[in-house]
């Protein structure tokens, strides 16, 4: 199903060094990874596993002590200030875990800031923007600010925000990491949808098991390496044995993603 | 390399042609690298209007009045500080040059100085002093304030570097914010010093205070007290909106967990 499509995102022997006072971490030690336009990739691992590493170098939020990171064929450590602002700008769209809403602004002004920054008029930002909230189900609170809006409600705002420009790639870290179990759900259940509608590859830093009904494919992330990288159909069978060890929720929705 | 160039290429050949490109020969761009995604209108680089960045400051202020007012309160009492004294000068030499000998001597008894020869009146040195010493503290408060107000906001600018500002706009937000604040703080200052001096003057002096001052002067004295407002304000805000504009977005956005 992969095969034919066309590689967007690509890690080549990418390790990452830190130094936190005297003590130097490795917080990736050479990890290789494709990832094809329209798939939806979940990346998962325990905390400290070099997981939210790996995902912000994916953004251009970080730059790879060794190794590559292409987006679309390039080579994001080549790119000067103003084309990384581009690239966040049009090509990339973030969901973050607590929202990163502006406060000050309204929901519809969050939506359209990018579309500013992008250099559209502000009428059919505006048009955009609407449209791309009712997308997300607010159609009728942009002019909500975002501590007026549940945590759900902000995470859509996110959610439109991040298609502002149209991006080929959604990151989302964590986006269910605040968000109680039904709200996370529907979280998830949108970024499904905009996954098979609009095309938007979504890879998602996550350990919430819920995501691994709607993932193409899950990249298993352990002591900075990747441990292995499965595909959905692979995944039920080996799922069980997690949700089994892991709380009871995530068994009761990986066995409820198997009825269904 | 080679890929880089090609995605400059993109960058830049997508400017000058926007008016006769349609978005459907935009999705069949060179090399196949450009999305497919409607490219018709959006196709300049990262952009942000004065006008928009005015509003977005101006919006920024207004949401946090109460934190902006805080901000602006040491520069009004310094600014006021330095009208008041100014002023002062202005109402003094008007009384020295109608009244001659006598006001000469009045002047010298509430404390000013008075330069026999030229028939001027100057600030005192320790006056100097104070006025600088003020000055300089508002300087360091405006600095402290400011420097809050960005730690405050940092995932705020995070956030806005990951939808694609530049640092100019982050720098640029910033100035212009304290640009408002110091103009509405010492033009406030500036007046409310201003009349205090002159109600002062007038009853130390009596109203030929009033009569003999020149109000050209007093204006003008409002008009450099607003001034070395303004400049303070922005001179305060110069190292704070640096930082702001230099963080790194992760950091800017893990400084909140």
């Amino acid at each position: 199903m992969t095969e034919e499509r066309r590689t967007i995102v690509r890690v080549v022997g990418v390790t990452k060094r830190f130094t936190m006072g005297k003590v130097e971490v490795r917080a990736l030690k050479g990890v290789d990874l494709e990832i094809f336009a329209g798939e939806y990739i979940s990346i998962m691992g325990p905390s400290g596993s070099g997981k939210s590493t790996l995902f912000n170098m994916i953004g251009g939020l970080d730059k790879p002590t060794e190794g590559k990171v292409f987006i679309d064929e390039v080579d994001i450590s080549q790119l000067d200030a103003y084309e990384l602002a581009w690239l966040r700008n049009r090509k990339i769209g973030y969901i973050f875990q607590t929202f990163n809403l502006i406060p000050v602004m309204s929901a519809l002004e969050n939506v359209t800031l990018p579309m500013t920054f992008a250099g559209m008029n502000a009428d059919d930002a505006q048009d955009k923007g609407i449209e791309l909230l009712k997308l997300v189900g607010l159609g009728e609170r942009f002019q909500h600010k975002p501590l007026e809006l549940s945590g759900g409600q902000q995470q859509r705002v996110a959610v439109a925000r991040s298609l502002a420009n149209d991006p080929a790639i959604v990151l989302a870290d964590e986006p269910t990491g605040n968000l109680d179990l039904t709200t996370g759900e529907e979280i998830i259940e949108l970024l499904r949808m905009l996954s098979q509608d609009r095309g938007v590859t979504i890879i998602s830093a996550t350990h919430d098991y819920k995501m691994l009904n709607v993932s193409d494919r899950v990249v298993w992330v352990r002591d900075g390496v990747v441990d292995r990288i499965e595909r959905r159909e692979e995944l039920k069978i080996t799922v069980g044995g997690i949700g089994g060890k892991d709380n009871g929720r995530a068994e009761a929705t990986v066995h409820g993603g198997e009825r269904g | 390399m080679e890929d880089a160039s090609a995605y400059r290429f993109e960058n830049m050949e997508s400017k000058p042609t926007t008016s006769h490109r349609d978005s459907a020969s935009a999705r069949t761009g060179p090399g196949g690298s450009v999305m497919d995604k409607p490219q018709g209108r959006i196709d300049r680089l990262i952009t942000l209007s004065f006008a928009k960045s005015v509003e977005i400051s101006f919006k920024s202020l207004r949401v946090r009045f109460f934190r902006s007012m805080i901000t602006v309160s040491s520069l009004v009492l310094a600014v006021s500080f330095l009208a008041f004294v100014l002023v002062n000068l202005d109402v003094a030499s008007g009384l020295l040059a109608h009244g001659g000998r006598d006001a000469a001597t009045v002047l010298s008894a509430a404390g000013y100085d008075v330069d026999g020869s030229g028939g001027g009146v100057s600030m005192a040195a320790k006056e100097r002093w104070i006025v600088f010493l003020s000055l300089l503290v508002c300087t360091v408060g405006i600095i402290n304030a400011q420097l809050m107000s960005v730690t405050e906001r940092f995932s705020e600018i995070g956030v806005m570097k990951c939808l694609g500002a530049l640092d100019s706009m982050i720098l640029r937000l910033f100035l212009l914010e304290a640009a408002m604040q110091g103009l509405a703080g010492s033009l406030a200052g500036a007046v409310l010093g201003s009349l205090f001096s002159l109600l002062t003057g007038a009853v130390r002096f009596g109203l030929a205070a009033w009569v003999h001052v020149s109000w050209l002067g007093v204006l003008g004295s409002v008009g450099l007290a607003t001034l070395a407002g303004c400049l303070l304000s922005l001179l305060g805000v110069l190292y704070p909106a640096l930082v702001a504009a230099r963080m790194e977005p992760i950091n800017a956005i893990r400084a909140e967990h």
